[in-house]
């Protein structure tokens, strides 16, 4: 008790705890978010190494180093790690990092749920990781029906490990939950005078509304896994058929959470590229109140398209056709901002350094998934691409180069500001261009395959797909090996050793409250809250 | 002016090589159904309008990328907000949306239309192979992949059809519209062959359907396209598009063969007879869970070499055979495979693999347990 007295009366400005304890029992919005991005940034590796087991295996016909069990569990792990365990923490990191230096708050509004929330994650997947060692050491299957787990592989014919997975699921669920109140809590009472909500920096906007499609949809992705907890153990049917239940509903469900979840997974991109476009390009976000009301469309719309996964379950022609339209629809609203990004950049004056450089390549490629998406939208064409190569190329071009793009757009432009050091812009740039070509000559020959017939989660496959499989096994071990120049770069940094001190200003047109702070960020900022004109 | 004729033999340019690209298999097939010929149109309408629009945006980055450079000396205008291109560039979108919806909803409902078929196929999905009934007809078999273990573990020369082969291929009249009902005894599967574009998930509980109708006799192959287990990528579909009188002349081999079967259920077998027949059956029915070696996979599927089932009471062996395990991914085998495969396949497995047994099982034993 009284340590925490001393350390509520010691208000020097840049006092750290120190040791282990500074980061255990963190509540500084910065720490947090720093340790968010380092877990993302280990699990992305984790992650990376089971999709180039993955690809190594497909590289050539015939079963060459894992056996089809194993492979089963890489494809379920690799889609899960990546899915909760590196785009959704490096959001909620930068989001930590960001919101309270944008909206000039001194901290999250809910700092020990903040600690919370992050250890949350590292017990969950502690829980997962833990059943891919057990896999490893011959003790039992790890999850092996893929990321979105249908019942009844998942339930009647699932691992021992599905236990595993359900309770890693809900502790993932409640660190989602917790990080998105707090999110809200933060912006809508923690803003500087003066700072209305349609003066809001943009990704602070498009983070307000991913929150709220967590809250909405984390209850129904903890609803599912609990029915499937009850069918595996305590002898329920949900979706058991020979016992009254429905294997369809799960699917129902899963998506209800699902769909939502590809936008968490893509709305706060959005706000990361709109901050970056206007700063390179010397110009306003051309559009703002548009690019608000677009991504509420887009946030709403989540919620109404879900079955377009589910075209070949077989239903009723008129429900088909209403999804169909209803995805069409989503078309709009992103076009509209994408739209709206090139208008930032014409007439600007554009410099290309590396925060730039992924947020120009983000707007091109994510745009190439858009088109595919659209594609995938128009249910005929959709009975051809559903489950084959194609869909891995598409939300591939919307993650990896849609997502992850914007992250590392992210950590190029306000890195400086959080270490007060300029990144190397040589080798950000290498990082780009290896990645840019890598990662194409890695997912674009998949669009082929999969139209040429090649299924998704297969460990073998006819010699027709060999050529585009071997291209794409090729680009990801560069593009894989590529992310070590971005480890090294952000290590070089941190360390400031032989790098250049950053300016408060960092880049010379980005506007925002965060720019005003010195660089690095101190430990405590707006202390007092500074006034938005 | 001369910016449109540089796009316009952009586009050019690339319909050519697109063309030239065709036979590496870049594109979607058109298949040989006119469903799949509508799927195919839709698919290449869509894909067009979406390098339209792309070379249009696509096309306004890259002018600004060169030409607003800082490099340049260009300096930034001030404007930030447009009300008017904002709706026109909300409505465009729209209207082109509409010329996509019309074409794709009739060829949905041309898909969706099962009405008027000639004949009906019943297809369940079995971890992991197919199970065809024909209705009406007295025809019905498992179809198991039958490409060699050698070749998918690089052992021998892999040949064209390498997993796209099954050892009883689907058999149907040319000109004539099939019916295909699909069920599931296990887990979803979904049943996919590219060029009749039918693609349906097979699922437990549920009867989904979908047709195909051809004028092409030939050979037309799939692929289980739902995760549905460890061998998922490995339960082809081969169908047989064939002329009337072939057709005729299959239903009759096939008619004869059930006779033999129920023959071969009556007599009494040689032990050799049994190893023999029980290694063939087990290579179909078994390998892909307990491994040829009998060894199964390590804490997934159980090895039956030197197990207290496969060396111990024979009624309980054959109980577990014909009943499988419930809860586990051990099927029961007695609705799948007739008295003499069941009697041949239980010798089998007490006899090989340095398991010894060294007792015999008879058709009539699996009949009286029955």
């Amino acid at each position: 008790m009284s340590a925490v007295i001393e350390e509520i009366q010691d208000d020097h400005h840049d006092h750290k705890p120190t040791g282990l304890g500074r980061w255990l029992f963190s509540t500084n919005h910065k720490d947090i978010g720093t340790m968010y991005l380092w877990f993302s940034f280990t699990m992305l590796f984790v992650g990376g190494s089971l999709a180039l087991i993955i690809r190594a295996e497909l590289f050539q016909p015939g079963l060459q180093f894992v056996e089809p069990e194993f492979f089963n569990q890489l494809t379920t792990l690799h889609g899960l790690i990546m899915v909760f365990g590196v785009i959704m923490p490096a959001f909620v990191g930068l989001a930590n990092w960001m919101v309270p230096l944008m909206i000039g708050a001194p901290d999250m509004a809910l700092p020990r749920m903040n600690n919370l929330s992050f250890w949350l994650l590292v017990a969950a997947f502690s829980l997962l990781l833990a059943s891919l060692a057990m896999s490893l050491m011959g003790m039992g299957s790890a999850p092996n029906f893929g990321w979105t787990f249908y019942a009844p592989l998942s339930t009647t014919y699932g691992p021992d490990s599905t236990d595993y997975f359900i309770f890693s699921v809900h502790l993932m669920g409640i660190s989602s939950i917790m990080g998105a109140i707090n999110i809200i809590a933060t912006i809508i009472n923690m803003r500087a005078p003066g700072m209305t909500y349609m003066k809001m920096p943009i990704f602070i906007w498009t983070w307000f509304i991913t929150a709220y499609l967590l809250i909405a949809v984390m209850p129904i992705l903890a609803g599912v896994v609990t029915m499937m907890l009850t069918d595996r153990n305590f002898g329920t049917s949900f979706f058991d058929a020979a016992g009254g239940g429905d294997p369809v509903l799960f699917q129902h469900i899963f998506w209800f959470f699902g769909h939502p979840e590809v936008y968490i997974m893509i709305l706060p991109a959005f706000g990361i590229i709109s901050q970056i476009v206007p700063a390179f390009s010397r110009k306003k976000l051309f559009g703002y109140t548009s690019m608000v009301y677009a991504t509420s469309s887009i946030a709403f719309l989540s919620f109404i398209v879900w079955a377009h996964h589910m075209f070949t379950t077989g239903m009723p022609v008129a429900t088909e056709l209403f999804f169909m339209y209803a995805t069409m629809l989503i078309a709009v609203p992103t076009g509209v901002k994408v739209f709206n990004w090139v208008s930032t950049m014409w007439q600007g004056s554009l410099t290309f350094e590396t925060p730039m450089l992924f947020a120009i390549a983000f707007i091109f490629m994510f745009t190439i998934g858009g088109f595919t998406g659209l594609m995938l939208s128009i249910v005929p064409a959709d009975f051809q691409y559903h489950d084959t190569y194609f869909v891995v190329a598409h939300f591939h071009y919307v993650l990896v180069t849609g997502a992850l793009y914007a992250i590392f757009a992210a950590i190029y432009f306000w890195i400086p500001k959080w270490t007060g050091n300029m990144y190397d812009e040589g080798l950000g740039k290498l990082h780009f261009w290896v990645s840019t070509v890598s990662v194409n000559v890695l997912f674009f020959p998949m669009h082929f395959v999969g139209l040429a017939g090649m299924p998704r989660r297969i460990p073998d496959y006819n010699m027709q797909f060999a050529e585009f499989n071997a291209i794409a096994s090729v680009g990801a071990f560069v593009f894989g090996f590529a992310q070590l120049i971005l480890l090294y770069n952000v290590v070089k940094t941190i360390r400031g050793r032989s790098t250049e001190k950053a300016t408060d200003q960092v880049w010379e047109n980005a506007e925002g409250l965060e720019w005003t702070l010195p660089s690095p960020a101190p430990f405590h900022s707006f202390t007092t809250p500074p006034t938005v004109k | 002016m001369s910016v449109a004729i540089r796009v316009a033999s952009f586009i050019g340019l690339m319909l050519i090589s697109i063309q030239s690209w065709a036979e590496y298999k870049l594109d979607l097939r058109p298949g040989v159904t006119s469903v799949s010929q509508g799927a195919y149109e839709i698919h290449t309408l869509v894909m067009w309008i979406c390098v339209a629009i792309g070379i249009i945006v696509f096309g306004a980055m890259i002018y600004s990328i060169i030409m607003h450079r800082k490099s340049r000396g260009h300096k930034a205008a001030k404007f930030d907000d447009n009300l008017t291109v904002e709706i026109v560039w909300t409505i465009i979108p729209f209207i082109i949306l509409g010329f996509m919806a019309v074409p794709a909803t009739k060829v949905l409902l041309a898909m969706e239309d099962v009405t008027n078929s000639d004949m009906s196929i019943k297809v369940t999905g079995y971890q992991w192979k197919w199970h065809y009934d024909y209705l009406g007809e007295d025809i019905n078999f498992f179809s198991n992949l039958s490409t060699p273990i050698e070749d998918i573990q690089n052992k021998s020369t892999k040949t064209e059809n390498y997993l796209l082969e099954v050892d009883n291929r689907v058999v149907v009249p040319v000109n004539k519209k099939i019916r295909l009902l699909f069920t599931s005894n296990d887990v979803i599967h979904a049943w996919w062959i590219p060029d009749f574009a039918v693609k349906k998930d097979a699922i437990p509980g549920y009867i989904n359907e979908s047709w195909f109708k051809t004028d092409k006799i030939g050979t037309y192959r799939g692929q289980c396209a739902e995760l549905c287990g460890t061998n998922h990528g490995f339960m082809p579909i081969v169908v047989d598009v064939v002329s009337a009188d072939d057709y005729a002349i299959w239903v009759a081999s096939q008619k004869e063969d059930a006779a033999a079967a129920v023959a071969s259920s009556n007599k009494t077998w040689t032990m050799d007879e049994l190893m023999d027949h029980g290694k063939t059956v087990y290579t179909t029915s078994c390998v892909a869970c307990h491994q040829a070696n009998g060894e199964g996979l390590a804490n997934v599927f159980p090895g039956l070499k030197g197990s207290v089932i496969a060396i111990g009471d024979v009624t309980k062996h054959i109980d577990v055979v014909v009943n499988g395990v419930p809860g586990t991914a051990m099927q029961a085998f007695g609705a799948q495979l007739n008295d003499a495969d069941l009697a041949a396949l239980i010798t089998y497995e007490r006899n090989a693999w340095g398991n010894d047994a060294g007792d015999m099982v008879q058709p009539a034993d699996i009949k009286a347990f029955r």
